[in-house]
Formats: structure tokens, sequence, C-alpha cells
């Protein structure tokens, strides 16, 4: 058991899969750490392969179209990706648990609350039924939903989407996991709620000491919750960073684009709202050099033929690209505005 | 309901040339009056209607009645009788009711058998080839169950005749007899149902493996095994549950066919005769009888429904 | 800052969202140009002729359809059943006259040579050999198969255009208009169809076709009085009450007598309008001057489609209504509305072609089952009857003498599975490539 305090390293994990257009090359190479108690956001468009890591992590890629085909993953000093599979279910809902995005989809309509939430600690914990009964109970009034001992009885359907959703962090957590992961819990729920549940995993994360690995694709999401942030883009880790600093002081373009694209309040009204022009790649057909080039408004020839290096900025701060360093140094005269706005 | 079913009947038989005493020759009129006063066939097809109807349904009984047929019992100082289809025509003396009794087993017994062997074994193909999507095994049975789904069953029954019975001497070939009769003529008749069955069974199955919150129990770390029974199968089967109610209504009409190859005298071939011989109180009996029977147990597959699936139980 | 410029390809207005726009994909004709911006005021496009581009991906992609047809064309096995269909369809429109032509033998053709023995294996002279009568099992198959075909798929139109007209306007008129349409849809399900069906059949078939032509003036009167009455009704009711649910026992009750004697007034019209038809004689009339023209086999045929639709016109409305209410609710209805187009019109130029596409998958799959259900009545005799044959009643033929003369059963049984086979490969096909989802991977 590892001491130094990461609870979860990956590297140059990769995982494809095989479709009818090709080989969809999903997670190429991905590398980050996760430290005891800590927060990562992982960031990106549709398709850039967030979800598919953290699926991998968990050995939940479906094994017909999808392989995990290299990489490690270290899950405190477990070789995850090495572990027969049956070793890898009692890591699963124990010790790193997962959320999902559509609360309306990822739960079973056809059994009761309280069946979904027993099966969980019954089979790690060893809970009778009483045992799990209660227990269920108070993990639904832990995540504040109200009148919790009528709602085990009932059925995913009687439920709202936010209380949905914190059923299925109510299951998440029922045997205290070490790492939460948490994917997309917020898009499909009204922006209220969203709030509402992002605070609710805050307040667990403080009072149980989770670590948690938070995916969206909201950058405003990530802005108040994490403490360090990855960047995705074509299943490769564009940028890595401490939450503040990549805020201010981004080294990549790609990075700098969303930034951008958030809607700012203070800017006057008839200023056209920023998008990065163009469409996320095809991840099965990409073409050579810096996968985000055709879209990138500084990209130069290197940068349609090259692969861009892995340029570390500084200790915790590193990017994918030919220009690392000048994006850094331009963030870096533009960053008071710029961290003006991240702490909005 | 039932009694829009009778009425239909009884006015498609009533259109139709032909009577059931019709013979080879032209019977005297004398002869025929009576026969037509004996049937109470010489009153206006008005009043014949509403006889048939009361019959059928309950209405009391006059003083000096004393037909043994339908349900009797006392309410107050009458007597009511009710389900009184009369005596069949072509068979003399018997009632309709006590012939639909003495066939009925027959057919219900072949009947009830075929279908569960069809759930069975259509079910478990379905299940194994859901699971082992794209396998040698998913590709063979369901080329099977389409085999079962193109070949009719009167052209499968004999086959199967020829092959075992007569060819191999494993079963014997008709009649009603001890188990080993039973097993052709069931098997011919549940072959549809069967490929029927395991392509719901697949794609069910497939589509529910596909679901999100089967994502979730995998991740909740529990074993295949479990998420199979636990979490899919109830999804799963679901296409099966609505597919059995028009199935049984199809069921019936394949008993006939299997009872015909097979010599057993069942519900279904007495119905044909009857239809054939204008035979009305029989027919109309038949399909009253079957029509309550068919919506009774589609009554019965759309509770189960509200078992499997609590979405629609309140609706 | 949109500018609007012609696609080089076809001509068609494209717009740039923005000045970093490098390709932009034109709606009418799916070419990709790239953008050249450097005269800012007026950009140029150029054709791509590589067509694929590496890292646009297209959002607009091929239309619904196209998708499908590439999807389809993949499947292998629902080619091969197209394939099969398509030679199978060239065989029995054309095949008869061909091999008439070649050998003089028809369908029909019963030699009278004074031999017992009728039945001959299949040789040189008879491919396929020949049934009890003598006649020619080869030109029987191609002409059963004329038949065959031709009730499988005049059926399904029948209950796909009575399906289609019931599902969709219930779907779309939605409520408790809906409500009742589907009751009664559900309470029909219920009734062992075959049943009626044979008996249908047993009344009017043969030769009592006649009797049918007799009535037929007043069955169409009938129908039709039928379903203006019902439309009348349904108006009235919703003028009268709106789309609003009861609010109390008081108003439910109100609805409901008016609605028993409604019910009650569409069917006497239904039997008024039907008698005073029969009265006048036309029926009769006809009946006499047709009878000796219709040739009593080929009505029965028609009976048979009617029957045969009849039975899957119920699953048919299902699957429409079905699509239909999930459709309704999208916004191109609304617009459609806000333009003022007819209920009418929304129904049946909007609503039905979107609808289409299980439509069509469940037509295919219709048509095998509807054949049989043929081969299922021919077998109790109650199909098609000589001297036209199907498929259908070959094999209930066959089947009687499967020891001995087996081929008189395996030519047309195996026809008819092979035909079967390759409906039902093209209906999975069609599924699989109209709905993504089922793919496999």
């Amino acid at each position: 058991m590892k001491n130094n305090g990461t609870i979860l390293s990956v590297k140059d994990l990769k995982t494809y899969f095989q479709t009818e257009d090709g080989v969809v090359k999903a997670v190429d190479g991905i590398s980050f750490e996760l430290k005891k108690g800590e927060t990562l956001g992982i960031v990106g468009e549709s398709g850039s392969g967030k979800s598919v890591t953290n699926l991998s992590v968990m050995r939940l890629i479906p094994e017909p179209p999808g392989k995990i085909v290299g990489g490690e993953v270290d899950f405190d000093g477990i070789d995850v990706l090495s572990l027969p599979i049956d070793e890898v279910r009692r890591i699963r809902g124990k010790r790193i648990a997962m959320i999902f995005q559509d609360p309306m989809t990822s739960l079973n309509p056809y059994l009761k609350i309280s069946t979904q939430l027993m099966e969980v600690t019954r089979l790690h914990l060893g809970h009778t039924k009483q045992q799990a009964y209660e227990h269920g109970v108070k993990m639904l009034e832990t995540v504040g939903i109200p009148d919790a001992r009528s709602r085990m009885d009932g059925y995913p359907h009687e439920l709202s989407g936010g209380m949905r959703q914190r059923v299925m962090i109510a299951m998440a957590l029922s045997c205290d996991p070490e790492l939460l992961i948490a994917d997309e819990p917020t898009t499909a729920l009204d922006v209220t709620i969203q709030a509402q549940i992002l605070e609710l995993i805050k307040d667990l994360r403080s009072r149980l000491g989770t670590s948690v690995i938070l995916i969206t694709h909201d950058l405003g999401v990530v802005a108040g919750m994490t403490d360090k942030i990855v960047v995705m883009y074509a299943g490769h880790v564009f940028e890595q960073a401490p939450t503040k600093e990549l805020f201010a002081t981004s080294a990549n373009p790609y990075t700098k684009g969303l930034l951008r694209s958030v809607p700012d309040p203070a800017h006057e009204q008839g200023t056209e709202l920023y998008q990065i022009p163009g469409l996320p790649p095809d991840v099965a057909h990409l073409p050579p050099g810096c996968p985000f080039a055709e879209r990138c408004d500084r990209a130069q020839d290197i940068c349609r033929t090259e692969f861009p290096p892995f340029v570390q900025i500084n200790e915790d701060h590193h990017s994918l690209c030919h220009f690392a360093q000048e994006v850094y140094e331009e963030s870096k005269m533009t960053a008071p505005t710029a961290a003006a706005r991240a702490h909005k | 309901m039932a009694l829009l079913v009778v009425t239909v009947t009884w006015g498609l038989i009533r259109i139709a040339p032909g009577t059931f005493y019709d013979s080879e020759k032209k019977l005297p009129p004398a002869i025929e009056a009576n026969i037509k006063k004996k049937y109470g066939l010489d009153k206006p097809w008005y009043t014949q209607y509403f006889i048939m109807l009361g019959n059928v349904t309950c209405r009391t009984m006059a003083e000096d009645e004393t037909t043994i047929n339908g349900l009797q019992f006392n309410v107050g100082s009458s007597r009511v009788k009710c389900f009184d289809f009369g005596d069949s025509l072509k068979y003399e003396g018997q009632s309709v009711n006590e012939i639909i009794r003495r066939h009925l087993p027959y057919s219900a017994i072949i009947g009830i058998i075929a279908y569960l062997l069809a759930l069975v074994v259509g079910g478990a193909a379905g299940l194994l080839a859901a699971l082992r999507q794209n396998s040698i095994y998913d590709y063979g049975s369901m080329a099977l169950a389409m085999l079962g789904l193109s070949v009719p069953n009167f052209v499968l029954g004999p086959i199967l005749v020829l092959v075992f019975a007569l060819g191999l001497y494993l079963v014997p070939a008709a009649r009603w007899g001890g188990v080993l009769n039973l097993i052709l003529p069931v098997v011919t008749l549940s072959a549809i149902y069967a490929a029927y069955i395991a392509r719901l069974t697949r794609a069910g199955m497939l589509e529910v493996m596909r679901s999100d919150y089967i994502r979730t129990a995998r991740a909740k770390g529990l074993n295949e095994t479990t998420v199979l029974l636990k979490h899919a199968l109830r999804g799963g089967i679901i296409p099966v549950v609505s597919f059995t109610g028009p199935a049984l209504a199809a069921l019936l009409a394949g008993t006939v066919v299997v009872e015909r190859i097979f010599s057993i005298p069942g519900l279904g071939n007495i119905f044909i005769q009857s239809v054939l011989n204008r035979d009305e109180p029989l027919t109309l009996g038949i399909v009253a009888f079957l029509s309550v029977l068919v919506m009774l147990l589609n009554l019965i597959v759309d509770i189960s429904y509200g078992f499997l699936d609590p979405r629609i139980r309140y609706e | 800052m949109l500018k609007e410029l012609s696609c080089p390809k076809c001509g068609a207005p494209v717009t740039l969202e923005n000045e970093r726009q490098k390709l932009v994909l034109c709606s009418f004709c799916n070419a990709t140009s790239a953008v050249d911006f450097e005269d800012r005021e007026h950009p140029r496009l150029t054709l791509e002729e590589s067509g694929v581009i590496d890292s646009v991906q297209r959002i607009k992609g091929a239309s619904l359809w196209g998708d499908a047809w590439k999807r389809l064309l993949k499947n292998r096995l629902a080619v091969l059943g197209l394939v099969v269909l398509a030679v199978m369809f060239f065989l029995v429109t054309v095949g008869p006259a061909i091999f008439t032509g070649i050998t003089g033998l028809t369908a029909d053709y019963i030699p009278a040579d004074g031999n017992l023995l009728k039945s001959f294996p299949p040789s040189m002279r008879h491919p396929m050999g020949t049934d009890e009568a003598g006649r020619d099992i080869f030109a029987r198959v191609l002409q059963g198969g004329r038949i065959s075909l031709a009730v499988g798929i005049i059926s399904t139109i029948v209950s796909l255009i009575v399906g289609v007209s019931y599902g969709a306007v219930a779907g779309y008129l939605g409520g408790s208009i809906d409500n009742v349409m589907m009751r009664i849809v559900d309470i029909i399900y219920a009734i062992p169809y075959i049943l009626v069906v044979i008996v249908l059949l047993s009344v009017f078939g043969g030769p009592n076709t006649q009797v049918l032509i007799q009535w037929l003036p007043s069955i169409i009167v009938g129908i039709i009085v039928g379903v203006a009455a019902m439309l009348a009704a349904f108006w009235l009711y919703r003028r009268l009450f709106g789309e609003m649910t009861a609010r109390n026992l008081v108003e439910r009750l109100l609805r409901f007598v008016v609605g028993v004697l409604v019910a009650v007034a569409v069917f006497a019209l239904i039997g008024a309008a039907s008698y005073l038809v029969g009265e006048t004689g036309i029926g009769t009339s006809l009946a006499e001057r047709y009878s000796d023209r219709v040739n009593l086999g080929l009505s029965q045929i028609f009976l048979l489609f009617f029957a045969l639709g009849l039975v899957s016109w119920l699953t048919m409305a299902r699957v429409v209504r079905g699509q239909i209410l999930s459709l309704k609710n999208q916004e191109f209805v609304l617009a459609a509305k806000a333009t003022g187009v007819s209920t009418f019109g929304i129904i049946f130029k909007h609503l039905v072609p979107n609808a289409l596409g299980p439509v069509i998958v469940y037509s295919t799959l219709t048509v095998p089952s509807v054949m049989l259900s043929e081969a299922f009545l021919s077998y109790l005799g109650l199909g098609v009857q000589a001297p036209y044959a199907s498929w259908g009643s070959l094999a209930a033929d066959g089947v009687k003498n499967i020891a001995i003369f087996p081929w008189q059963l395996i030519f047309p049984g195996v026809t008819m599975a092979l035909t079967l086979f390759s409906l039902n490969f093209l209906g999975d096909g069609l599924r699989d490539a109209l709905d993504p989802q089922t793919r496999k991977f």
C-alpha cells in the first residue's frame, strides 16, 4: 500500500473501440494522478473520451466493441487492469463508486428503491436485510430526501430527476468509498437542482473525506468544486493544472478557447458570443498532427503534421501543444482579468 | 363484449345460405315446416335473435320449462338459467355445453403444454442468444427460429410424423393416449411460438442489457448472474408477456390444425365441423366460450404486466 | 456577420457562421466546400472533391432514408432476402408465360390420357413432378406464387390503409377519442379473430359468393355511413364537451348517456342505410347481372384479401398511433399548425410520412404472417379454391401424400418457406437499418 497519498494513478491509458466505421481510439494515452481527498475535474466536449476514461478505471467497458489496450491504472497500490474480474467487482461499489449522468435511466425502473440501495451494503458490507434497510434510510436522509422511510418502498419513477440523482449518490456512498467518480452528474438536471447536487457532493466530500473525480463539460461546475483540472480532447489530455492556475494562466489554445466560450455577463450586450469554430473531430478518422489543429486559431504547419509534445510548464501544470510556452506567457499577461473572471 | 361477438357470428350464420338440415333431396314442405317449428325457426328473425340472446345470457325460466342445459339457480321465487346454448343441431340430443365440456380438455391440455414448452425453449434460447451475441450459437438459434416462423404448422406436423414416428419409430403417430402420444402434437403446435418467443426474448434482453441501469448495477460490483437475473430479466421479458395475449388467441387456431393431423378429438375440430354444418348453436357456443376465455386470459396477462412493470400499475 | 454565398456544386445558398470557418456543408447537395477568407469581404468557396473530410465531422449527415438504405445494404442477410424476393417476383410474374412457352404446360392442364396413376416424380418434362390430377407442379408453383404473393401484399395493403388511418386519427386527435378508439382495438384484439374469419369465409366462400355480391352495395354503404356518422359524432362530441375531462359525476353521466345515444344512433344509421340499399334491389340486380361473369374462384380470393387484411390492421393501428403520439408533440407539428394547415392535412401530410419507419418494418413482417394464415385457411379448405392454387393450398394438398409422393409437398413447401425466410430477413434488416439503437456492434 503506497502511502504517499496518491489514491489513483492513471498512466498512459488506452481504450479502443471496434466499430462499423473503424477503430475508434476513444482514449489514447491518458495520464493523471489523484491524491487522497483531492477533487479532480475532467473537462471536455462530447466525444473527448472523458466518460470512457472513467469507465476504464472501473473496467466497465463493454468488451465486444471496446477494449483497454494499454496503460496502467493503479488504485491505492492495486493494479486494477490486471486483476481478475471478480476482484474488480469487490472494489466496485465498495472502494470506488460511480454516479452517472442520466438519473432517469440509471436507476432500475422495475425494482424498489430499497432493493437497489440494500444490494450494495448487503454485498460489500455483509449487512442483514434489516441492517441494510436502516442504513438505506439513513443514506437517503443524508442526501436530503424528505420522508426517506416511505420513499424506500417506492419506485424510481415516483421521484423527480433531482431526487433520483440523490438516490444515486446515496447508493454510491453507501459503503463509504474512497473514490467517487461523478460522470456529468448534473447535466441532465435543471440549473437550480444542479447547484443543490453540487453542494451536496461538496458537503459529503468534506464530511467523509472522499476523493472525487468530477467529469463535466461545464467549466462553471469545475470552477467551484475542484482542486485540479484535466482538459481532454479527442482522447488525449491537452492540459492539466491546478484549478486556479488553469483559469488564470492556461497554456493551451483549446483550454483558452473553452474559457472564452463561457459567456461573461460583464460583456457588453451585442457583442457576439464566442464559440470555438468547427466541430469535435471524428475520432475514428483522426488526422496526423494535433487533433485540434483544424479549429485552432494559432495553428501552424507543424501543428498539422506533427503530434504536439508534452510540455511541462511547472510542477503541476503541463500542456500538450507545440506552442505551450507561448500560450502560457500570453496568459500570464492577461492574467488579472482572467483571474477576476474565474472568481465570479 | 362477448355478446358482440355472438351477435356478429349469429348474423353471419343466419345470412349464410344453407341450413343444417340440408340433405341430398329436397324435403317436402310439410316436413320442413315441422322442423322449423320444432326449432323455433318459424318465428321472425328478430324474435329468434332475442330468444337466442336471452338464452345465452340469463333469463328466468317459465313454469313448465325443464331443460337441463346451462346453469340454473334460484333467485327469489323464480328459477334463473344462464348460458343455455341449446342442443347441437347436428349431433342429436347433445347439449352444446356438454359437447364443449367433453372436448375441451383435449385442446386445453395440448394448448397449455405447447405454450409452456414454447416459453421455456424459446425463452432459454433467446436468453442465451442475447448473452452470446454474434456467436455461432446466436446465429444458429436465430436461424432455427426463422425456420420455425416460415414453415406452416400443417407442414411441420406431417414432416415430424414422417421422421419420428414412421421413420424412427420413436413416438406414436397420432391419436390420444399416453404421454408419448402428446409429444408430436405439442411440438408441432409450439414450434412457431417458440420461434417468436426466442426472437422477442433476445431482442428484449439485448435492449435491456444496453441500458444505463445495468451499467449502474455492474458499477455497484454485482456479479453477472445477479445482474442478469435480478435486474435485467424483469425488463427483458416484458415483450414476451405482451406477446402472450394475442398468441393465445392464435393458439386456438393452431390447435385446429394439430387436432386434424393427429386425429385428436379436440374442440378445434368440432368447431370447424360445426361451422361447415351450419350448426348454429354449437358454433355460437364455441365462439362465445372461446371469446370469454381469451378475454379472461388477456386480463390475466394485463395484470401480470402490472407486476413486472411498476410504472403502469396504477393506470 | 453572416455571409450568404452559393454552393459551388449546386448553387444553393450557403451561410457561413463566422470568420474562422474553414469548411462549410451544403444542406442541399451535401457537398463540402473549403472557405477561403483571404478577401474578407468576399470569401471564396472551393468544392472539396475528395469527399471524406477527416477532421471535421458532418453533423447534417445523410437523410434518414439514405442512411438507412446504406445500413440495410451492409446487412448481408437482408440483401440476400431482397435478392431472393426479387427473383421470386420475377419468376411468378414472367415465369408462367415462359414455362408455358417452353413446355406447353399450364397450371391447370389436366392430361386426359387415361392413366390411373397421375402423380409423377420430377423429371425432365415435369421439373417438379405432377400432382394427383396430373397437373404439372412447377407451373402450379409459379401460378400459386402469383396468388400467394398477391394475397400477402394486397392484404397487407388493406391492413395498412385501415390501420394507418385509424391509428393516425387516434394518435393525433388524442385524449378521450384516442382512448375510445384504442379500447375498441383492445376489445377486438381479444377476440379470437381467426374464429370469426373462419366463419366469414365459410359463409361467404365458394359457391356462396353470390350472396356476397348481393350484399356488397349494402356493405359499402354501411361502411361509408358508419365512418361518416362516427366522424360526425366525434365532431359533435368535441363541440359539446371540448377536450376537458368531466368535472363531476353529473357531467360524467351526461357524457356517458350521450355517448351511448350516439353509438346507438350510429348503428341505427348504418342498419337503416344498409337496409334501404338492400330494398332498392341494387344488390340483387347486380348479383344477377354479374354472377355468371364473376369467376367464383377469383371472388373467393378477393374475399381472402379483405378477411386477412382485417386480421392484421389492429397491430398496425397500434404501431402507427404510437409513432404519431411521439411525433405529434415535436416542433414541426406546431409550426405546421401555426401556418394554418388543417387537421386532416397535418395528419396525412406531416405526421404520416414521419411515422413511416416502423410502419414499413411492420408491413414487411405482416406479409409473411398473412401468407401463413392463408396457408392455414387453405388447409382447412377455406382458402383458395381449385382450379386456382396458392403455395399454401399446394402444400396442404401435398401434405396428404407426403409418404408416397413427397415432392408434392416439398416443392411448394420449400418455395414458400424460402420466400417467407427472405421476407423475414428483409424485415429484420429494415428494422435494424431504421432503428440504429438495435444495431449489433
